[in-house]
């Protein structure tokens, strides 16, 4: 499942996009949110960190499915 | 409606869409860098969008804001890239027949869109950077 990364999320990872492996088990955001805290252990001193799936604002519970457009967004501050 | 990210915002650009023999009010918010934040001195600010999401959240909110007030025309619009202080950043304009609706439409634009729109401004000062809003 690919990840795409802005902001402080990108530099954390120095990557604009990380796949999860399939053996990670990642079903849900609230599965991909703790894959990355164990990964990525600076992702947990973030203000926030959301998941958009197609643009749009995912919930916790919502289920990911790899074929949608899935990315990471840390506190926005545009303005 | 006008919802576009730029490199260089243009303020008439923003106007002329505005206009509208229908509106007695145009309201125009624009965002500007400012030379300092928290007490040091702020030497440019990088802007970084999630295209794609920005402009469906800025949608969200147009239609949100025609939804709330009797409005004529609408615009957002937000730079991206690397800025220096006095630069515009973003601007927001409603044009509406009277101006209480484009007053307020304009207020609610500026406020959500820094809540909900996915982009990121990182702050360079003389000696670092800063993602702003990042960390508590």
């Amino acid at each position: 499942m690919k990840i795409l990364l802005f902001g402080i999320t990108r530099e954390i990872t120095g990557q604009s996009r990380i796949d999860v492996p399939a053996q990670a088990g990642v079903t849900t955001v609230k599965g991909l949110k703790s894959w990355l805290a164990q990964q990525y252990p600076a992702m947990q001193g973030l203000t926030s960190l959301a998941v958009a799936v197609d643009s749009e604002y995912a919930q916790d519970e919502d289920v990911l499915n790899p074929e949608h457009e899935i990315a990471l967004i840390p506190p926005v501050s545009g303005g | 409606m006008l919802i576009k990210l730029v490199e260089h915002i243009d303020l008439n650009e923003a106007y002329a869409y505005l206009h509208s023999n229908e509106a007695g009010a145009v309201n125009l918010f624009v965002g500007t860098v400012r030379n300092h934040s928290k007490g040091k001195a702020v030497v440019r600010l990088d802007f970084e969008a999630y295209d794609a999401m920005a402009i469906r959240q800025m949608e969200h909110l147009a239609k949100q804001a025609f939804e709330k007030w009797p409005l004529v025309k609408l615009a957002i619009i937000h730079a991206v890239g690397a800025k220096e202080p006095g630069a515009p950043v973003v601007v927001i304009g409603v044009s509406s027949a009277h101006r209480d609706a484009s007053f307020e439409a304009c207020r609610f634009l500026i406020d959500e869109l820094k809540k909900t729109v996915p982009i990121w401004k990182k702050e360079f000062y003389q000696d670092n950077s800063v993602w702003v809003n990042a960390h508590p």
